[in-house]
Protein backbone atom coordinates (compact mmCIF):
# COMPACT_ATOMS: atom_id res chain seq x y z
CA UNK A 1 0.00 0.00 0.00
CA UNK A 2 1.67 3.25 -1.12
CA UNK A 3 1.95 6.05 1.65
CA UNK A 4 3.00 9.96 1.31
CA UNK A 5 3.64 12.85 2.65
CA UNK A 6 0.48 15.63 2.58
CA UNK A 7 0.51 18.86 4.65
CA UNK A 8 3.07 17.35 7.17
CA UNK A 9 1.09 13.91 7.91
CA UNK A 10 1.49 10.59 6.33
CA UNK A 11 -1.24 8.96 4.74
CA UNK A 12 -1.95 5.73 2.80
CA UNK A 13 -3.42 6.02 -0.54
CA UNK A 14 -4.52 2.99 -3.49
CA UNK A 15 -3.11 2.83 -6.93
CA UNK A 16 -5.69 6.04 -7.88
CA UNK A 17 -4.47 8.17 -4.87
CA UNK A 18 -7.88 7.77 -2.62
CA UNK A 19 -7.01 7.24 1.08
CA UNK A 20 -7.45 4.03 2.21
CA UNK A 21 -7.16 4.92 6.20
CA UNK A 22 -10.44 7.23 6.88
CA UNK A 23 -8.87 8.06 10.40
CA UNK A 24 -5.76 9.75 8.84
CA UNK A 25 -7.96 12.26 7.73
CA UNK A 26 -7.98 16.03 8.68
CA UNK A 27 -8.81 19.68 7.27
CA UNK A 28 -5.00 19.96 6.68
CA UNK A 29 -4.68 16.75 4.53
CA UNK A 30 -8.38 17.71 2.82
CA UNK A 31 -6.40 21.07 2.07
CA UNK A 32 -3.33 19.16 0.96
CA UNK A 33 -5.02 16.68 -1.51
CA UNK A 34 -7.62 19.90 -2.96
CA UNK A 35 -4.12 21.45 -3.48
CA UNK A 36 -3.25 18.60 -5.85
CA UNK A 37 -6.24 19.32 -8.14
CA UNK A 38 -5.66 22.51 -8.45
CA UNK A 39 -8.38 23.89 -5.66
CA UNK A 40 -8.51 26.26 -3.00
CA UNK A 41 -11.53 24.91 -0.87
CA UNK A 42 -13.63 27.67 0.17
CA UNK A 43 -17.00 27.14 2.37
CA UNK A 44 -18.94 26.11 -0.78
CA UNK A 45 -16.61 23.23 -0.71
CA UNK A 46 -16.77 22.61 2.30
CA UNK A 47 -21.05 22.19 2.29
CA UNK A 48 -20.16 18.97 -0.71
CA UNK A 49 -17.32 17.50 1.50
CA UNK A 50 -19.52 17.79 4.90
CA UNK A 51 -22.22 16.67 3.08
CA UNK A 52 -20.13 13.61 1.37
CA UNK A 53 -19.17 12.45 5.01
CA UNK A 54 -22.14 12.64 6.22
CA UNK A 55 -23.85 10.78 3.84
CA UNK A 56 -21.18 8.50 3.82
CA UNK A 57 -21.75 7.52 7.50
CA UNK A 58 -24.98 6.76 7.26
CA UNK A 59 -24.88 4.56 3.78
CA UNK A 60 -21.12 3.59 3.59
CA UNK A 61 -21.12 4.70 -0.12
CA UNK A 62 -20.17 7.85 -1.60
CA UNK A 63 -23.33 9.42 -3.01
CA UNK A 64 -23.83 9.65 -6.54
CA UNK A 65 -24.88 12.66 -8.17
CA UNK A 66 -28.55 13.10 -7.88
CA UNK A 67 -28.40 12.39 -3.94
CA UNK A 68 -26.17 15.42 -4.12
CA UNK A 69 -28.61 17.39 -5.73
CA UNK A 70 -31.81 15.73 -3.82
CA UNK A 71 -30.58 15.04 -0.52
CA UNK A 72 -27.40 17.47 -0.08
CA UNK A 73 -29.24 20.26 -1.95
CA UNK A 74 -25.94 20.99 -4.43
CA UNK A 75 -26.83 21.76 -7.48
CA UNK A 76 -25.03 19.85 -10.65
CA UNK A 77 -23.76 23.29 -12.21
CA UNK A 78 -22.38 23.90 -8.60
CA UNK A 79 -20.88 21.11 -8.62
CA UNK A 80 -18.88 21.05 -11.90
CA UNK A 81 -18.10 24.47 -11.10
CA UNK A 82 -16.67 23.64 -7.75
CA UNK A 83 -14.58 20.25 -8.66
CA UNK A 84 -14.49 20.98 -12.35
CA UNK A 85 -13.68 17.46 -14.96
CA UNK A 86 -14.90 15.16 -12.38
CA UNK A 87 -16.87 16.41 -9.31
CA UNK A 88 -18.03 13.19 -7.61
CA UNK A 89 -14.52 11.67 -7.74
CA UNK A 90 -12.37 14.76 -6.56
CA UNK A 91 -15.07 15.83 -3.80
CA UNK A 92 -14.79 11.93 -2.87
CA UNK A 93 -10.84 11.80 -2.96
CA UNK A 94 -10.74 15.81 -1.08
CA UNK A 95 -12.87 14.15 1.66
CA UNK A 96 -10.70 11.08 2.17
CA UNK A 97 -13.24 8.59 0.88
CA UNK A 98 -12.82 5.57 -1.57
CA UNK A 99 -13.22 5.95 -5.51
CA UNK A 100 -17.15 6.41 -6.21
CA UNK A 101 -18.36 3.24 -7.20
CA UNK A 102 -21.54 3.85 -8.95
CA UNK A 103 -22.17 4.42 -12.85
CA UNK A 104 -24.77 7.11 -12.08
CA UNK B 1 -4.77 2.11 -18.08
CA UNK B 2 -3.76 3.63 -21.48
CA UNK B 3 -1.45 6.67 -21.63
CA UNK B 4 -3.77 8.46 -24.12
CA UNK B 5 -7.55 9.46 -23.01
CA UNK B 6 -10.66 10.00 -24.41
CA UNK B 7 -11.08 13.37 -24.45
CA UNK B 8 -14.45 13.39 -26.03
CA UNK B 9 -17.62 11.09 -26.83
CA UNK B 10 -20.27 11.73 -29.11
CA UNK B 11 -22.83 9.46 -28.95
CA UNK B 12 -25.96 8.69 -31.01
CA UNK B 13 -29.38 7.69 -29.48
CA UNK B 14 -31.16 5.72 -32.25
CA UNK B 15 -34.17 4.57 -30.73
CA UNK B 16 -36.96 5.40 -28.23
CA UNK B 17 -37.53 2.58 -25.74
CA UNK B 18 -36.16 2.45 -22.80
CA UNK B 19 -33.53 0.40 -23.09
CA UNK B 20 -32.60 2.26 -26.19
CA UNK B 21 -32.49 5.87 -24.93
CA UNK B 22 -30.99 4.73 -21.18
CA UNK B 23 -27.07 3.40 -22.04
CA UNK B 24 -26.49 6.90 -24.24
CA UNK B 25 -27.60 8.98 -21.42
CA UNK B 26 -25.61 7.19 -18.58
CA UNK B 27 -22.63 7.11 -20.75
CA UNK B 28 -22.61 11.01 -21.78
CA UNK B 29 -23.79 11.51 -17.88
CA UNK B 30 -20.87 9.46 -16.78
CA UNK B 31 -18.08 10.90 -19.41
CA UNK B 32 -18.90 14.41 -17.79
CA UNK B 33 -18.25 13.20 -14.49
CA UNK B 34 -14.34 11.65 -15.27
CA UNK B 35 -14.19 14.89 -17.13
CA UNK B 36 -14.87 14.14 -20.75
CA UNK B 37 -16.43 16.04 -23.00
CA UNK B 38 -19.97 14.53 -24.09
CA UNK B 39 -22.35 15.30 -26.94
CA UNK B 40 -25.65 13.58 -26.94
CA UNK B 41 -26.83 12.80 -31.00
CA UNK B 42 -30.60 12.04 -30.88
CA UNK B 43 -31.93 10.58 -33.71
CA UNK B 44 -34.91 8.51 -35.68
CA UNK B 45 -37.26 7.59 -32.71
CA UNK B 46 -34.34 8.16 -29.99
CA UNK B 47 -35.64 11.98 -30.62
CA UNK B 48 -38.57 10.95 -28.31
CA UNK B 49 -35.81 11.14 -25.49
CA UNK B 50 -36.18 15.05 -25.63
CA UNK B 51 -39.48 15.45 -26.72
CA UNK B 52 -40.73 17.29 -23.49
CA UNK B 53 -44.45 16.19 -24.28
CA UNK B 54 -42.92 12.48 -24.22
CA UNK B 55 -39.46 12.11 -22.65
CA UNK B 56 -41.30 11.12 -19.71
CA UNK B 57 -43.20 8.38 -20.74
CA UNK B 58 -40.39 6.33 -22.59
CA UNK B 59 -41.40 2.66 -22.25
CA UNK B 60 -39.92 -1.15 -22.87
CA UNK B 61 -40.60 -2.91 -25.24
CA UNK B 62 -42.06 -6.53 -24.46
CA UNK B 63 -42.38 -7.38 -28.31
CA UNK B 64 -39.53 -8.17 -30.03
CA UNK B 65 -37.19 -8.62 -27.32
CA UNK B 66 -36.05 -12.42 -27.39
CA UNK B 67 -33.40 -11.73 -23.74
CA UNK B 68 -37.04 -10.33 -21.48
CA UNK B 69 -37.74 -12.38 -18.60
CA UNK B 70 -40.50 -12.32 -15.90
CA UNK B 71 -40.47 -11.75 -13.01
CA UNK B 72 -37.08 -10.48 -12.47
CA UNK B 73 -33.48 -10.96 -14.67
CA UNK B 74 -33.32 -14.61 -13.92
CA UNK B 75 -36.73 -16.00 -14.27
CA UNK B 76 -38.62 -17.20 -17.47
CA UNK B 77 -38.37 -15.91 -21.41
CA UNK B 78 -41.78 -13.96 -21.42
CA UNK B 79 -43.69 -15.23 -24.64
CA UNK B 80 -44.27 -13.30 -27.26
CA UNK B 81 -47.98 -13.11 -27.39
CA UNK B 82 -48.25 -12.29 -23.59
CA UNK B 83 -45.28 -9.45 -24.16
CA UNK B 84 -48.25 -8.16 -26.89
CA UNK B 85 -51.05 -8.57 -23.78
CA UNK B 86 -52.44 -4.89 -23.29
CA UNK B 87 -50.51 -2.88 -20.37
CA UNK B 88 -47.39 -5.22 -20.48
CA UNK B 89 -45.02 -2.66 -21.44
CA UNK B 90 -46.30 -0.12 -18.77
CA UNK B 91 -45.95 -3.01 -16.40
CA UNK B 92 -42.57 -4.30 -17.29
CA UNK B 93 -41.52 -0.36 -17.01
CA UNK B 94 -42.85 0.53 -14.12
CA UNK B 95 -41.07 -2.38 -12.38
CA UNK B 96 -37.87 -1.34 -13.87
CA UNK B 97 -38.16 2.26 -13.00
CA UNK B 98 -38.69 1.18 -9.22
CA UNK B 99 -34.98 -0.53 -9.99
CA UNK B 100 -33.53 2.42 -11.58
CA UNK B 101 -35.23 5.00 -8.85
CA UNK B 102 -33.33 2.59 -5.94
CA UNK B 103 -30.05 2.86 -8.00
CA UNK B 104 -30.89 6.74 -8.32
CA UNK B 105 -30.78 6.66 -11.63
CA UNK B 106 -33.18 9.80 -12.96
CA UNK B 107 -36.15 9.52 -15.11
CA UNK B 108 -35.48 10.81 -18.64
CA UNK B 109 -36.15 14.54 -18.33
CA UNK B 110 -34.09 14.93 -14.94
CA UNK B 111 -31.32 12.90 -16.04
CA UNK B 112 -31.41 15.29 -19.54
CA UNK B 113 -31.27 18.23 -17.45
CA UNK B 114 -28.35 16.39 -15.32
CA UNK B 115 -26.17 15.97 -18.21
CA UNK B 116 -26.77 19.56 -19.29
CA UNK B 117 -26.04 21.10 -16.18
CA UNK B 118 -22.55 19.25 -15.94
CA UNK B 119 -21.93 20.95 -19.42
CA UNK B 120 -23.02 17.58 -21.85
CA UNK B 121 -24.51 18.92 -25.31
CA UNK B 122 -27.66 18.30 -26.91
CA UNK B 123 -28.08 17.92 -30.39
CA UNK B 124 -31.36 16.70 -32.26
CA UNK B 125 -30.98 15.20 -35.71
CA UNK B 126 -32.05 17.74 -38.62
CA UNK B 127 -33.61 14.64 -41.09
CA UNK B 128 -35.71 13.63 -38.35
CA UNK B 129 -36.91 17.22 -37.35
CA UNK B 130 -37.86 17.28 -40.51
CA UNK B 131 -39.41 14.11 -41.35
CA UNK B 132 -41.70 14.25 -38.00
CA UNK B 133 -42.77 17.44 -39.12
CA UNK B 134 -41.17 19.00 -35.39
CA UNK B 135 -40.35 22.62 -34.12
CA UNK B 136 -38.41 23.82 -31.65
CA UNK B 137 -41.41 24.37 -29.00
CA UNK B 138 -41.66 20.30 -29.17
CA UNK B 139 -37.93 19.90 -28.05
CA UNK B 140 -37.12 20.35 -24.05
CA UNK B 141 -35.17 23.37 -22.86
CA UNK B 142 -32.09 21.70 -22.72
CA UNK B 143 -31.81 21.21 -26.46
CA UNK B 144 -28.68 23.07 -27.72
CA UNK B 145 -29.32 22.61 -31.80
CA UNK B 146 -31.02 20.93 -34.53
CA UNK B 147 -27.68 19.62 -36.49
CA UNK B 148 -26.88 17.89 -40.06
CA UNK B 149 -24.81 14.95 -40.07
CA UNK B 150 -22.10 17.31 -41.58
CA UNK B 151 -22.34 19.20 -38.34
CA UNK B 152 -22.70 16.43 -36.10
CA UNK B 153 -19.60 15.09 -37.78
CA UNK B 154 -17.17 18.57 -37.48
CA UNK B 155 -18.32 18.58 -33.67
CA UNK B 156 -16.90 15.10 -32.93
CA UNK B 157 -13.73 15.66 -34.18
CA UNK B 158 -10.38 15.96 -32.88
CA UNK B 159 -7.99 13.42 -31.37
CA UNK B 160 -9.06 11.52 -28.33
CA UNK B 161 -12.66 11.49 -29.45
CA UNK B 162 -15.01 8.63 -30.03
CA UNK B 163 -18.31 8.16 -31.96
CA UNK B 164 -20.79 6.00 -30.59
CA UNK B 165 -23.95 4.36 -31.57
CA UNK B 166 -26.04 3.18 -29.20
Amino acid sequence: MPEKNINGATIAVDADGFMTDHSQWNKEVADGLAGEEGITLTDAHWKVLDFIASDFAEKGVVPGMRRMNKVGGIPTKDLYALFPDGPIKKAARIAGFPKPASCV
Amino acid sequence: MSDEKIKKVSIVVSRGSLDGIYPGLIMANGARMEGIEANLFFTFFGLYGILKKYMNSIKIATVGNPAMRVPDAKGFPLPTWMGALPGMSAFATSMMSKEMEKLDIPPVGEFIEMISDAGGKIYACKATVDMFHLNMDDFCPQLDKVLTVGEFYEMSGGAGTQIIFT
